[in-house]
Parts: C-alpha cells; structure tokens; sequence
C-alpha cells in the first residue's frame, strides 16, 4: 500500500503538443481517486504516466516514498484494469491471472494460491480454466480485475474499466468495485468521464480540464462548491442551469445580479471583489429551482416547453420570457398535471444560487 | 494513431530493440532494392555488353532501345495484351462474383473451380495451353473429330495473333482471383441497403448496376493495380506459351528485358528496358499508393 | 412471378456450371493425355478418355525425360526447388514477423518511413534488380547457386510478408501490450508468449503464400541458376520447349503435373487460407 505524489508534471507529446501542463496532487495511502474530465483532457494520459506506460516530460512522481519517473513499469508496484480488458485470448483466466507471477518466476505453488484467492474474492472460481472468448463482459472485466489483484499492487489503477458494459451491469460493477476497496484497503485511482460513476465511487475527485486540475474534492462538496463553471457545468445531471447576468448591487454577504429584461435575482455569495457592471454568469441547478404561486415575492414567470416523465421524478424545461435560454427543472412525481404552453412563476432561492466571474471563477457561498 | 511511444524507463533494450530488430530488413531493402534500383539505372547509361562497362554513354542506350523495333512491338504487345487482359479478367470475375452471390447451393465447390488456376505456376498453365492450343493435335484437331472440317485454329504459330493466346491463358488463370476480391466486398455490403433499393421497386440486376457495384469501387481500383501490375510483370506465362515468337512477335517488355539482357548481351539496352519498366509501375502505383496513405490517414 | 424467379434461377447454375467445366478443361486435359501413349494421342482428340491408361509418361517425366542436353527427367530440378523453397520461406516468413511486430506495436520515428519503403517493394518490377542481382551474386560466390536463389527470395519475399503480418498486428489492440508490460514482459517475451501464439491464422496464410510464390518462380530461377540449382519451373519449361526430338505431349502434361503437384495439395488442403492471403494482398496498406 502506498501513497502517490504528483509534484508539477507536465506532458508533451511534441514540442507544440502539451497533453498535461502544470499537475500536483497528493493521493493518500488507500484512497480512491477518480480522474473525471471529458476525453482529450488528459486524465488517462495521467493515468498512463504513473503506470509508467508513458514518459513523464517533466515533473517527479512519487509512489510510496519512492521517486518512480524511472522505475520500469512493471517494478511499480501497480496493476492496471483497462477499459477493452486486455485479457490474453490464448490463455485462459487462470493463467492470465498468474502470467505476472509466472515471468517473476513465483513458484506454481504459490502463483495457484494466489490466483485461487482472488478468483474467491471476485467469485470467479468456476471460470477460471476457460479461454476470455468464451465469458461475458462482465465476466471479462472481473477476470481483469482478479489479474490486478494477484499482483497485490500498491496501487490499482483503472482506465474506463466499466465503458464497455451495458447499463444494468456497469452498476453492479460500481457497487462491487466500492465492496472491493473496502476489503481491500488499497489506493486506488480510477479514470472515467461518466460522472455519475465519479460521485458514486471516489473519496475524492480530481476534475481535469485542458491538461490541468480544475478542482479536487469530495463529491458533495465539489457538487455544491464547485469552484469555476467547467467543474458546475461539469458535475451533476441534468447540468446546472447557466445565465448571463450583470452585477447591480454587491456585499460581503449577498449579490444581486440582473438578468436580460430587468429581472432581479439574489444570491448569498460573499461579493467584496464584484462592483456594479461586472459581467458574471448565474448559476442554479434544477433541482434547486421552487415552483411558487402567482404574486409570490421575486417570482419570476416563464412557461413550460416540454415535461419529461421520469417515473421517481419529472424534467420540466421552461423558459423565461425575454431570456433566450432554455432551463431545466426538477419536480417530483407528483407534478404529472403540467403540460406544453402551461404559465408557471417560480423562484431561484439565494441560498442555491450560485455566481461566477468573468474569468469562469466563482464567488464564495455564504451558507 | 495510438502506438506505444517510447520512454525512458522501456530501459536501454526495449528502446534500441525494436530499431535493432528492423535492421536487417532495412538494410537489405535499402540495399538490394533500392540500391539496385540505382545501380542498375547507372548501367542504363553505360556501354556495357556482355559483361559490366562503366563507360558512361548517356542517354544512348535509350536512344537504341527507342528506335529498335522489337522493343515497340513489345510495348504494342503489353499494350495490347494489358487491355484485354485487364478487361477480360474483370468482366468474368465481376460476372461470376455477382452470380456467386445469389445464395447459390454450391458456392464452396464452385468457388475451389474458379480459383485453383491461381496457385498453378504460370509455367504449368502455359504449357497446359500450349498443348491445347497446338494446331496439330489440339483445338483444331477436336473441332475436326466434331465435324468441323474447316475450322483452323493457327494462332499459337500466327505472329498475327500470338499474342492473343496469353491473352486466353492469362484470364484464365486471374479472373478466379478477380471473383474471390469482388466476392469478399460484396459480402462486405451490407445487406439492408439492398433491403431498401428492392423496397423501393428496383430490380435486381439494377440493384447491383447502380448501386451495389459503384460501392465496389475501392476493391474495382485495388484489383486494377494488381492486374495491371501482373500484366507489366508477365514474362513466365510468355516464355512457356510462345516464347516470345513466332519471331518475336509475342515479346513482352519482360521478355526483351531478359533477352537482352541475359541471352543477347546487351546489358546497358536491357538496363534501360527495365527502368521503363519501372517507370511505368511507378506512375502507376505512386499515385495510388499516395491517395491510400491520405485516406487512411484521414480515416 | 415464382416461375420466373425459378427460371432465372435455373439460368444462374447452368452459367455457373459451364464456367466450371472451362476452369476444370485444361485440368481434365492435362491428366487424360498425361495417361495415354503418344499413339493414342495422335489417333484421338483432346476430349477423348484414355482408353490404355498407362503411367509411362509419368515416369519418363520424372526420371528420363530430356531438358536440353541433360536427359535425368525432372526428378533434380523438383528437389532443387524443396532445398530453395524451405529455407527461403522460412526466412522471409521470420523476418515478416518480428517486421510487423515492431512496425505495428514498436513504432519508433522514422518506422513509418521504413514501412513505406518496404511496401513501396512489393510493386518494384523485379526486373530492375536483375542485373546488378546477377553481378553480387557473382561476387559473393552465390551466383548459380540454390542458397544464391534462396536469398533473393527472401529479399523480395519481405515486403509480403511484413505487410501481412503488419496489417494483422494492427488489428491486436495496444492494450494487450501495455497489461503484458505490466505484467513484467519485455520485447521478446510479449513476442514470443503473446503475439505469436495468437499469429496462427496469419502464419499460416504467410507461409503458404510464400510458398506459391517461390514455388512457382521462373524468372528468378531461369536468370539466377545454373543446372545444378536450376528450380521445377525452369526444368518444364525447358522440357516442354525442347525442339531436338519428337514432341511428347504426354510426358509434357505428366512434367505440368508434377510442377504443380506441391501448389495444388497445399490449396486442396488449405484453401481458405490461400484466399484470405489474396484478399490480404489485395488490400494493401
């Protein structure tokens, strides 16, 4: 088991060509990590590099105490789970689970103890004298995953592991991996760009955007603070609501913003570095958004576009006269009797609502 | 492209390996083919005969090799030959890949028919003909037996007509080859597209008119090089057949290459015979090979 | 409607069925005058079935018959082709391998420069290599020679081979290497204990290619070898194109036959996987 420290890594595939530009971070001894970014931001990139599948450019990584940018890949002490499985087609899942131990020459003996546990741990004792070809991908992935844990790394990596799973089976996968770390106690650091499966899985998530660090944290703070509009844009489905807005009056404590055609909106943001005039974007998410009645107080009207039943709840997509935007909103179920073209009011409470700055940073909630 | 790059933890070995490895290859290739190529384009501009001469002559062993007259007849042949060949091999192997692709019952024993020509040597399948053709004992013989008492069939020793009998052997030793491509990309198609056109009223042979093989036209572009590259590079199927004669009124580029060359001592005139040759395949394939590189690359 | 598709139908298998029969003619022909006197022939036609099937010829061919001035039949050039035909396609098959292996899984810069010159090699008429061929063989005391013949084989059999086994390498995923690396394998080992156990098919296609390929050879055979070392291919020929004494057809066809003895087993036996090596060749790059 062990730690691993990122300190200023950088990656260029040419000298034009930078994958990952300014990277540091502290993984702590048996924590799972999940990498979260849309592709092409480097986190599998990332991923790769302290696996050792790929050279770091400039930068140190540390696993354990050990500085590791010129360890080879297999003297790491980590094990990969990847996303097509790679599982060997000539050998079956047996010796695909030992073939690491087979090279470093553990004595058969000990490499069948080895395999015989994990297979246990995993249930997958009853496959394991069959060839990859003749399991399903369910079944694939957990093989791989057994292959990973044989090795008892230091560190488990996974790269997409569950991309290529039908919906049914990658949750079951999800709840199984959660068992699996807390048996196992093991850091682990997982690649994904579904975020459902980063909230769902990680002690903390580290956002990545564009090669850099958007913002690492706990999945319900990174959900409620999220620090700049990638990361709340990002995060959470349906996606936070997003508007244009100017600042019309600001405090350390409240921020009142003015969207197109002269609505006014509150937010318990601590605004000391906003002034009047500045272009900011508002942000709310739609589970946050109240339906009120007619003459409430701040309510603003719009009508409903469209209703999406969901069954435990229903999408309502409106939109606000004047602003040329559509928004989504989360009812519960039991608002089945909204429909097309209905005139609904409705309020975005302050303490939800959330500001960010003409640089895309956001200003500190006051909760 | 996603390759396993290079980094310095591979260690010394794995990162020299690989280059290590290529080397032979490289090397041998550098060398023995496109050295060669050189070597032997430095020889079409020396006096040299039956045995080296360094001499240089310039562009005079082009200047023979243009006004001698076999070497026109032989380009007329491969001309000649390449076209019908060519057109031949296509037309029957497209028309029997598309009768193959009827769902018909015997398709594997058909298809083991059409192709075996192909693993023959072009040796075996000249001389197979030869004897056929003969006008002895051949066809002409068989046509007499059958009650055709006029039916003369000469062109084996006809310097008119020559030329045609490779053109007959040659198609039917290829145009199982050209079927087994055609075939392998219509069951590439897919099927629903078929589905639609017949949805929409269009009748089979229309079907595969306009819409099936206009698909094809990547596979109809590869088999035209590969035949037209045949057709450049045939020389066995001319030596066992006709042997260039009667004369040489059958001569091949191939065959004039090598006569010259290697029986007439004149090594320079045989050098620059062959770089035409090459010339030749080259405007061929260079193009092609360009556009395939840029596809996949795009792709 | 039903009657007409039927018709068509009918129309579509007897076309079929006479292309057969004119792929299967010269076939039949070849084995029918192989069988029959000289006699026989002179007093039938082509399509007539032996009526004293003799097996004369066929022994006249492999052990007498006359190829210029040498009369030992055929049975020396068939073994000079086993001794050239073994090695050379051993060797080009080896080095199409580790080729493919480095150019699709090891790429370093510069490879793709060396697999465009290598693929550039497969459409090069060999007739520009002839000569100077000729003149380093001399040198290298290889000239007339069947390991002379071999490696020219193997010089112009590598660009085939590295094509196929690249190709088919492209189509193994990259992950598989990077879990071997993993795993602790380095080069050779991912090599040998994961890519070439899973080369079967495309061994097996290179193999028998390349076996065709030089098999059926002349032109290198008739320009590179002397009597001792001359290839089956060189022998028909000069058997069956021997103006000195009376023609013998049937010793001709029963020569034919012996050359294209060894071809035509490996395609009874391994026709599928002759056709994947020619769609594979087809489709280049």
């Amino acid at each position: 088991m062990a730690s691993v420290t990122l300190k200023n890594i950088k990656k260029n595939y040419t000298k034009d060509v930078t994958v990952i530009k300014n990277v540091s971070l502290d993984i702590q001894d048996g924590e799972f990590v999940v990498f979260v970014g849309p592709s092409g931001c480097g986190k599998s990139t990332m991923l790769r590099m302290i696996a050792g599948l790929e050279d770091i450019t400039a930068g140190e990584l540390y696993i354990g105490d050990t500085l590791a940018n010129d360890v080879h890949a297999s003297k790491r002490g980590i094990a990969m789970v990847f996303q097509s499985y790679a599982l060997y087609p000539h050998m079956s899942c047996a010796e695909n689970m030992g073939f690491a131990l087979k090279l470093a020459g553990t004595p058969k003996a000990e490499i069948d103890e080895r395999v015989k546990k994990a297979a246990e741990i995993l249930e997958i004792t009853h496959l394991l004298d069959r060839k990859p070809k003749a399991l399903s991908g369910g079944q694939r992935q957990r093989v791989a995953i057994g292959r990973a844990i044989v090795r008892n790394p230091k560190v488990f990596l996974f790269d997409e592991p569950l991309s290529n799973l039908d919906a049914a089976l990658r949750l079951n996968m999800r709840v199984e991996l959660s068992k699996l770390h807390q048996e196992l106690k093991t850091t682990m650091i997982y690649v994904t760009h579904d975020q459902v499966e980063a909230m769902t899985l990680a002690d903390r998530i580290v956002v990545f955007h564009a090669g850099l660090i958007q913002q690492v944290g706990t999945p319900l703070d990174m959900y409620d603070n999220p620090s700049n509009l990638f990361v709340a844009g990002f995060l959470g489905s349906p996606k936070m609501n997003l508007l244009e807005a100017e600042v019309v009056a600001a405090s350390a404590t409240e921020v009142t913003v003015k969207l197109p055609k002269g609505l006014v909106v509150r937010s318990a943001v601590d605004g000391s570095n906003a002034k009047p005039g500045d272009k900011v974007t508002m942000g709310i998410r739609a589970e946050h958004m109240r339906l009120v009645e007619e003459g409430t107080p701040e309510a603003l009207p719009a009508r409903v576009d469209l209703i999406e039943h969901l069954g435990d709840i229903v999408l309502a997509y409106i939109e606000i006269p004047g602003i040329n935007q559509i928004l989504c909103m989360k009812l519960p179920a039991s608002m089945t009797n909204l429909k097309y073209g209905d005139a609904i009011n409705l309020v975005f409470p302050k303490e939800e609502t959330m500001l960010f700055d003409a640089e895309g940073l956001a200003l500190k909630r006051i909760r | 492209m996603s390759t396993t790059t290079h980094s310095a933890h591979y260690g010394f070995a794995e990162r020299w390996l690989p280059r290590l490895v290529l080397a032979p290859s490289f090397v041998l290739s550098l060398v023995f083919i496109y050295g060669f190529i050189a070597w032997n384009g430095y020889l079409s501009f020396t006096a040299s005969r039956i045995m080296p001469n360094y001499e240089w002559v310039g562009l005079d062993q082009y200047r023979i090799l243009f006004e001698n007259e076999r070497w026109w007849v032989a380009v007329q042949n491969l001309g000649l030959f390449g076209l019908l060949f060519i057109a031949g091999a296509m037309g029957i192997g497209i028309f029997l890949a598309v009768l193959l692709d009827q769902k018909i019952r015997a398709e594997g024993v058909l298809r083991t028919i059409y192709l075996y020509p192909l693993a023959l040597s072009f040796i075996v399948t000249g001389t197979a003909w030869k004897w056929m053709l003969n006008p002895g004992l051949g066809l002409e013989k068989l046509m007499h037996d059958w009650g055709f008492a006029n039916f003369t069939f000469d062109w084996l020793v006809n310097p008119d007509y020559s030329i045609y009998t490779v053109v007959i052997a040659a198609i039917w030793q290829s145009s199982g080859f050209v079927m087994a491509l055609f075939l392998a990309g219509l069951r590439g198609i897919d099927d629903s597209i078929i589905k639609a056109a017949q949805i929409d009223g269009a009748s089979l042979p229309r079907i595969y008119w306009r819409i099936v093989l206009p698909a094809l036209r990547p596979v109809f572009f590869s088999t035209l090089m590969i035949l037209s590259h045949i057709a450049i590079k045939s020389f066995d199927l001319v030596m066992a057949l006709t042997g260039g004669g009667p004369g040489f009124s059958s001569d091949v580029p191939a065959t004039f290459m090598y006569q010259m060359a290697f029986t007439r001592g004149q090594m320079g005139l045989g050098a620059a015979s062959s770089m035409m040759m090459l010339a030749t395949v080259a405007a061929l394939v260079v193009p092609y090979l360009y556009s395939e590189l840029r596809s996949k690359r795009r792709g | 409607m039903a009657d007409q598709s039927k018709f068509w139908r009918t129309v579509i298998y007897g076309v079929l069925f006479l292309v057969a029969v004119y792929y299967l003619l010269p076939l039949y022909v070849m084995l029918t005058t192989s069988v029959k006197s000289m006699d026989e022939i002179r007093a039938g036609n082509l399509l007539s079935l032996p009526l004293d099937i003799t097996f004369a010829a066929w022994s006249k061919a492999w052990s007498s018959a006359c190829t210029g001035v040498d009369c030992g039949g055929l049975a020396p050039y068939f073994w000079n082709s086993v001794m050239m035909v073994i090695p050379a396609v051993a060797i080009s098959t080896v080095l199409g391998a580790v080729n493919g292996y480095v150019l699709s899984k090891w790429q370093f810069r510069g490879s793709e420069v060396v697999f465009a010159m290598i693929l550039f090699g497969v459409f090069i008429p060999f007739q520009v290599l002839l000569l100077p061929m000729a003149q380093t063989l001399g040198v290298f005391g290889m000239a007339s020679s069947i390991s002379g013949l071999v490696f020219v084989h193997v010089v112009c059999g590598l660009a085939s081979t590295t094509l196929f086994f690249r190709n088919y390498y492209v189509g193994i995923p990259d992950e598989l290497i990077k879990a071997a690396r993993l795993d602790g394998a380095g080069f050779w080992r991912i090599f040998f204990r994961i890519i070439l156990p899973m080369s079967t098919p495309i061994l097996t296609v290179t193999v028998i290619w390349q076996f065709t390929q030089i098999w059926n050879d002349f032109l290198f055979g008739v320009v590179f070898s002397s009597i001792e070392s001359r290839p089956i291919t060189v022998g028909l020929n000069n058997l069956a194109n021997t103006s000195t004494s009376v023609k013998e057809y049937n010793v001709d066809m029963a020569a034919a036959l012996i050359a294209a003895l060894p071809t035509i087993v490996v395609y009874v036996l391994a026709g599928k996987y002759f056709v994947r090596g020619l769609t594979a060749g087809a489709v280049k790059g």
